[in-house]
């Protein structure tokens, strides 16, 4: 009988990980049935089932069951197995429900602004730019101008930037463990302040259109690479607590260094300042700049979320299961802060969307990551496009900064998906 | 008994030398303005203040302050600028800050006047108790608080007929400008104050100049709580397609027709289309000294370029 063998470093195909992988056959040095299930501590009430069934020797007899709070395995091994209270998977419903939360919430946002259109008048366009379609929507030049350089552009780019920044809070909450993880915890809006203040204040002139979003990008990563440079150079042993503290380190020295470079040209301070703001009115330079970069790190998380399940079992865990943690955590990390950067060169801080948003998934669909990092994609794109919608409509014609509102429509929203969900739950 | 009698006799020893000093400084400080004599009490924005003669070493926290001071003839007696006065050329400009003012840099240079137009980090009562007479002259809303400024500048730097011959060529040059430009021509304006874009409505001064020429701002539609200030919305402007636009961001942000061309759904604009697009100085359009009169007839010439 090949001996229980505990896993040590380097990676190697790991076994199987979820019920449904766990009948296709599994590399034949498998030899632990494992059952796994925890109330992963993200906070009271958020389970994560992971059920972690690798094809066994009939009586390896290995069956570790950890159960906290009203979790209960039973214990059989095997194929399968007892599927929990939540799902494990992404169902098609759930996926469709989120996009089509999210294409009504779009099509609300082009068909109301700031300016005097007649909503039907759009729909008629936006048939007529369908191919193979040809309608008269009747608009005049400027209209469609209006329509097609400023608003289109905008609710998309309010889409992509929040599905970036939601994935990403997702990806650092998955990488840390942590539910208070935001998208900006190791140091990618300080370095995104520090380097955009830096070139308004000693380039001037036009950079708003190419010099900002380059500068903030790299100061995104830079602050990011810092961090985490100085995270590992503070030993091993550490982990993510370390990490964590090196980005508040980061962000604080660089939000001060930001902020003298604010004092040295105080005439710019409103410059600056409505660029912290967040603004994703940039136009259509703006999506191409961050369409490739989104893509990249999206593709890259989504392919992770069933390794940021594993994760959330515990590092010694996860690398009994045949996952190397560091290397997982430094992947998932690095395109989680290619999207912030991506989404923070082209609109600005924004904050809040990258933190509520997992939550908020996590309440309504399920915990396992192969469930919220694609919903928050979506739900997080949604959620901007409603922000940036209302805060270009509360006051039209002029506008709140995006930031402000997402702050205010994101905090009741998350109370009161807390009490819905924690009311279901007892 | 001995301790009461020490008290009594302390509290009317107290008495008497508290009533000795008011004695001496009951006298009031002459209340009239006088051209000629000093010491003179000037009412500023911080109240009145007595300037007890002429000064002649001027520091000026404010660029406005300083174009002004120069203008009515009290350069001379301007010691140091703030780090933002760069007109006129001749303006002792030095790194001092009127918005981060350091008490000891001020008085380094033992001003026996100072002019701010902002009270930050409570610099006015500050200098007040190191006995530095200080003027508070803040941003103004209409013309009139402008010429009242620049007078109150002549008399506390003792250059009153320099101020009441300059307050009187900018009311005369106002009034020529103001009669030549057509007043029906019920033109509608934008005014960038930078490239957000933030613009200005007619409750603020600059929407006051305006006005005297009888044009529609677009930002007035912006509802009271989003302040004189207005962050407004690109497409709004687009569809308000303002007969004139006139940039103040032409300095600091590089902006002008070609740069409003390229920015998303403006490019149809009839202003850019047209060559409407006026482009202000940035400082002009942004300080209330003398040479606000010349926004005034850098809108007048716009005005009827289009209307006349």
């Amino acid at each position: 009988m090949p001996p229980h063998r505990l896993e040590g470093r380097g990676p190697r195909p790991g076994p199987p990980v979820s019920p449904g992988d766990a009948a296709s056959g599994s590399p034949p040095s498998a030899d632990t049935d494992l059952r796994v299930t925890t109330n992963a501590g993200m906070d009271p009430g958020i389970g994560t089932d992971i059920e972690t069934t690798t094809n066994a020797a009939p009586d390896a007899g290995t069956s570790v069951s950890t159960d906290t709070g009203a979790n209960v395995g039973t214990g059989t091994a095997g194929k399968g197995g007892a599927r929990g209270r939540q799902a494990a998977r992404l169902s098609p419903l759930v996926a469709l429900a989120a996009m089509g939360v999210l294409l009504a919430s779009m099509l609300a946002g082009l068909l109301v602004g700031a300016a005097d259109i007649a909503p039907t008048s759009v729909m008629l366009q936006l048939l007529d730019w369908l191919p193979f379609v040809s309608v008269d929507s009747g608009l005049a030049p400027i209209e469609l101008g209006l329509l097609a350089e400023l608003r289109l552009p905008r609710v998309l780019l309010a889409a992509i930037v929040g599905g970036l920044l939601a994935i990403a809070g997702a990806g650092y909450q998955g990488v840390f463990r942590n539910p208070l993880a935001d998208p900006y915890l190791l140091g990618a809006a300080a370095g995104a302040g520090l380097t955009t203040t830096a070139a308004i204040v000693f380039i001037g002139g036009d950079v708003e259109s190419i010099g900002i979003p380059a500068a903030a990008f790299t100061g995104a990563v830079g602050g990011v690479l810092l961090a985490y440079a100085l995270g590992s150079a503070a030993g091993r042993g550490g982990g993510t607590a370390t990490l964590v503290l090196a980005g508040v380190a980061v962000t604080s020295f660089l939000t001060a260094v930001q902020t003298f470079l604010q004092q040295l040209k105080v005439e710019e301070l409103q410059r600056v300042y409505s660029w912290i703001l967040g603004d994703v009115g940039g136009g259509w330079s703006q999506v191409t700049l961050v369409v490739p970069y989104a893509v990249v790190s999206v593709v890259v998380m989504l392919f992770h979320g069933r390794l940021l399940d594993v994760l959330s079992v515990g590092d010694d865990e996860a690398v009994t299961l045949g996952l190397n943690a560091a290397r997982v955590r430094l992947v998932v990390l690095l395109a989680a802060s290619l999207a912030t950067a991506a989404a923070v060169a082209v609109s600005g801080l924004i904050g809040f969307v990258g933190i509520v948003v997992p939550h908020v998934v996590r309440r309504l669909a399920g915990s396992s990551y192969r469930i919220v990092l694609p919903v928050s994609l979506i739900g997080g794109a949604a959620f901007l496009v409603l922000a940036d919608l209302i805060a270009r409509t509360v006051l039209a014609p002029a506008e709140l900064p995006i930031g402000v509102v997402t702050a205010f429509v994101g905090a009741p929203f998350f109370v009161a998906v807390l009490r819905v969900t924690r009311r279901a739950e007892t | 008994m001995r301790p009461v009698r020490s008290a009594l006799a302390g509290a009317l020893f107290v008495a008497l030398t508290l009533a000795g000093c008011s004695q001496s400084s009951s006298a009031p400080p002459p209340a009239v303005d006088s051209s000629a004599g000093f010491p003179v009490t000037v009412e500023a924005g911080n109240g009145p203040v007595v300037v007890p003669k002429r000064p002649e070493r001027i520091v000026s926290l404010s660029p406005s302050a300083t174009e002004s001071l120069f203008a009515i003839g009290a350069g001379p007696q301007v010691l140091a600028a703030d780090d933002q006065s760069d007109y006129p050329a001749e303006a002792p400009t030095s790194e001092l800050s009127g918005f981060k003012p350091n008490m000891e840099a001020i008085l380094n240079r033992k001003p026996d006047l100072v002019v701010v137009a902002n009270d930050i980090d409570n610099v006015v009562a500050e200098l007040g108790k190191v006995g530095v007479p200080v003027l508070l002259e803040p941003a103004v809303t209409t013309f009139d608080e402008a010429y009242d400024q620049i007078t109150d500048l002549g008399a506390a730097t003792g250059n009153s007929d320099g101020a009441a011959g300059l307050a009187g060529r900018m009311r005369k040059r106002l009034d020529e400008i103001t009669a030549a430009a057509p007043k029906d021509a019920k033109l509608t304006y934008y005014h960038e104050l930078d490239t957000t874009p933030y613009s200005v409505t007619s409750d603020t001064f600059l929407g006051q100049i305006y006005g005297l020429f009888g044009m529609t701002n677009i930002a007035d539609e912006a509802p009271d709580p989003a302040g004189g200030y207005p962050k407004l919305s690109a497409e709004f402007v687009a569809q308000a397609d303002p007969d004139l636009v006139f940039l103040a961001d032409t300095k600091c942000c590089a902006q002008s027709r070609d740069t409003l061309a390229k920015r998303p759904g403006w490019s149809k604009l009839s202003a850019v289309k047209n060559d409407r697009v006026i482009l202000l100085d940035d400082d002009i359009a942004s300080r209330w000294g003398p040479r606000v009169i010349d926004l005034a007839e850098q809108i007048g010439d716009a005005v009827q370029k289009v209307a006349g």
